[in-house]
């Protein structure tokens, strides 16, 4: 039993050190390279980036956990989940912030009229409420609600996809391989309905 | 423009029959006469006839004799750091990241390099790029450079008037456009082996904009050869439009009686005109061009001091000091024509004056 606890602390540890990774790792090229010509655009694109890679791979734990049948590695779809929260929370005060100097017209202007802003918002808005019903407290208190409510990281996915393509500007390899990933997640997931009907979710 | 395609093998003939050992050899012996060149007093027509080193992180070659830039031909203020202008750059030939030019154009061989000059001219043919450079003496340019996606720079360009060049060839009088074209060869651009641009990169000038003072073609800057990532051997640089207008690496200069064929206007029309007059005022469909975040200046965008008085008077060549291309009255006089209403409300600017949802489907 307390063998199990340790490596559960430690297997949460090694996901925390992975995600702080992408951060540490720009904060590391600054320190050696200096600002870069676009500061603002390099930060907002590579949490963007993570923020996206972070929700695909907490994604991934689960079809990991069956098909591998690694029973301890759930909690790290939430350690995972949560950091593609914090890398999007950032990637939008990037934005707001330093971007658009937090001028109301202008945020007015790129929420009204950007549709990528639009489906990038929406993905933010279902990960913040992913995020502030990940405590064990709020599971309790949602029941089942729960797992109906966070099946909605399906739509964030596709949302915060549909945002990466629509902001590129000619070169669309990397978010294919980004939505081909998403496709092979939801593929694993149909596989393992049509191979357990009876099993239910989760 | 179905002008003959230039294939790679017409201006890299001879590296294709030498062996890999024969190459080397050769580079070292342009790279000592490059040296020798870069002695006081070599003469211009050598300019750009050393090959850049690998990546142009190594010490590129000094231009000697550059004649400095006049008031009107220059941007006041600081330069952006040449590490950042260096490192920073869309040349999809050598991939779509902006940091995979500096790490990959090594690979292109400068030297020699020729121009084929075609179409609507007295003197067509394949001119050597030392020949092309006897045009003018060199000089300096500090142009603001301001990218489509509003982030901005400022360098100090070297390099010869693009008007010198193109009237020693000799337009007729049907030359009522001038197109340009980069080199194809996959072997030296590994961007070129997939296709997100149809290649090869094709830009093209309104003859008037192309004669204009301040269109410019590069062959230096910040005092040294061009490096590889940033057009070398021979650029454009057109300081009142995007930048996706200054083609780099050119190896054809057509001059043609219709409006030619562009890259970004091809992939999408409804977001990169054929004119492309840097304007403030009109956002690109996607995102707004009203701030610019000029580079290395500070981490936070810069609002155009003059997007309000812009927007309310549409004076054009407010667009002009907004992005500082030139600050100079008698300069400001000349782009005013071309950035003017005229060139904005041809359907293939930038962003005409239509409203951003009627440009959405
Ligand atoms: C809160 C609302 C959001 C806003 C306002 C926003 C804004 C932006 C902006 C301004 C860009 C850069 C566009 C450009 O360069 O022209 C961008 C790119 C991107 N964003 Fe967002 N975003 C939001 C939410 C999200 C979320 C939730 C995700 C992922 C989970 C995400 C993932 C991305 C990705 C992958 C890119 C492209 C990065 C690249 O091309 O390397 N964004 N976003």
């Amino acid at each position: 039993m307390r063998g199990h606890r340790a490596t559960d602390r430690l297997l949460r540890l090694g996901a925390i050190a992975v995600a702080c990774g992408p951060a540490l790792a720009l904060a590391g090229r600054y320190a050696i390279e200096g600002l870069g010509a676009d500061p603002i655009k390099d930060w907002t694109h590579t949490t963007g980036r993570w923020a996206l890679r972070f929700l695909l791979i907490s994604l991934a734990v689960t079809p990991i956990r069956r098909f591998a049948g690694l029973r301890g590695i759930a909690p790290l779809r939430r350690t995972f989940g949560l950091a593609a929260f914090a890398y999007a929370l950032a990637h939008l005060l990037i934005w707001s912030v330093l971007d658009l100097g937090l001028e109301p017209a202008a945020l007015v202007e790129d929420v009204t009229e950007r549709p990528y802003v639009m489906a990038g918002m929406a993905a933010f808005a279902i990960l913040a409420t992913l995020a502030a019903t990940s405590t064990r407290a709020a599971m309790k208190r949602l029941g089942a609600r729960w797992v109906s409510l966070h099946r909605a990281v399906y739509a964030a996915a596709l949302l915060a996809l549909l945002h990466y393509f629509w902001q590129i500007k000619a070169d669309l390899l990397p978010a294919w391989i980004h939505a081909a990933i998403l496709t092979l997640l939801f593929a694993a997931r149909l596989l393992w309905r049509f191979r357990r009907p009876a099993s239910g979710t989760a | 423009m179905n002008g003959p395609k230039i294939r790679a093998s017409e201006v890299t003939d001879e590296g294709l029959f030498l062996n890999r050992r024969e190459v080397l050899r050769l580079g070292a012996v342009a790279t000592l006469g490059a040296a020798l060149a870069g002695c006081p007093g070599a003469d211009e027509a050598d300019a750009a006839a050393g090959s850049a080193p690998a990546g142009g992180s190594a010490e590129l070659r000094k231009l000697s004799g550059v004649k400095p830039a006049d008031a009107a031909f220059r941007v006041d203020g600081p330069t952006t750091d040449p590490k950042d202008a260096t490192r920073y750059n869309n040349f999809y030939e050598f991939g779509t990241d902006k940091t995979d030019p500096a790490e990959n154009a090594h690979t292109l061989r400068t030297s020699p390099w020729s121009v084929r000059i075609d179409g609507e001219v007295d003197k067509p043919g394949r001119v050597p790029l030392e020949d092309i450079l006897a045009a003018a003496p060199l000089e300096e340019r500090i142009y603001r450079f301001r990218c489509v996606e509003a982030w901005s720079m400022v360098v100090p360009w070297v390099g010869i008037p693009l008007a010198k060049v193109l009237a020693r060839f000799g337009p007729t009088s049907k030359a009522r456009y001038v197109a340009f074209e980069t080199l194809v060869d996959p072997e030296q651009m590994p961007g070129q082996r997939r296709n997100v641009i149809d290649w090869p990169y094709r830009e093209g000038l309104r003859i008037d904009e192309a004669m204009h003072p301040l269109a410019f073609l590069a062959v230096g800057m910040y005092g040294r050869v061009l490096p590889n990532q940033n057009g070398a051997p021979i650029r454009l640089v057109v300081p009142w439009k995007y930048g996706f207008k200054s083609i780099k690496s050119i190896v054809r200069i057509h001059f043609a009686a219709t409006q030619p064929r562009t890259s970004w206007n091809d992939l999408q029309p409804s977001e990169y005109g054929f004119f492309a007059n840097v304007n403030p005022e009109v956002d690109h469909p996607r995102w707004s061009q009203a701030r610019e975040r000029p580079s290395a200046a500070s981490a936070s965008r810069r609002r155009c001091p003059s997007t309000a008085t812009a927007s309310r008077s549409r004076d054009s060549t407010r667009a002009s000091i907004c992005v500082g291309t030139f600050d100079e009255p008698q300069a400001l006089d000349e782009p005013q024509a071309l950035d003017g209403p005229q060139a904005l409300d041809e359907p293939q600017a930038l962003a005409g004056p239509r409203p951003l949802k009627d440009r959405r489907r």
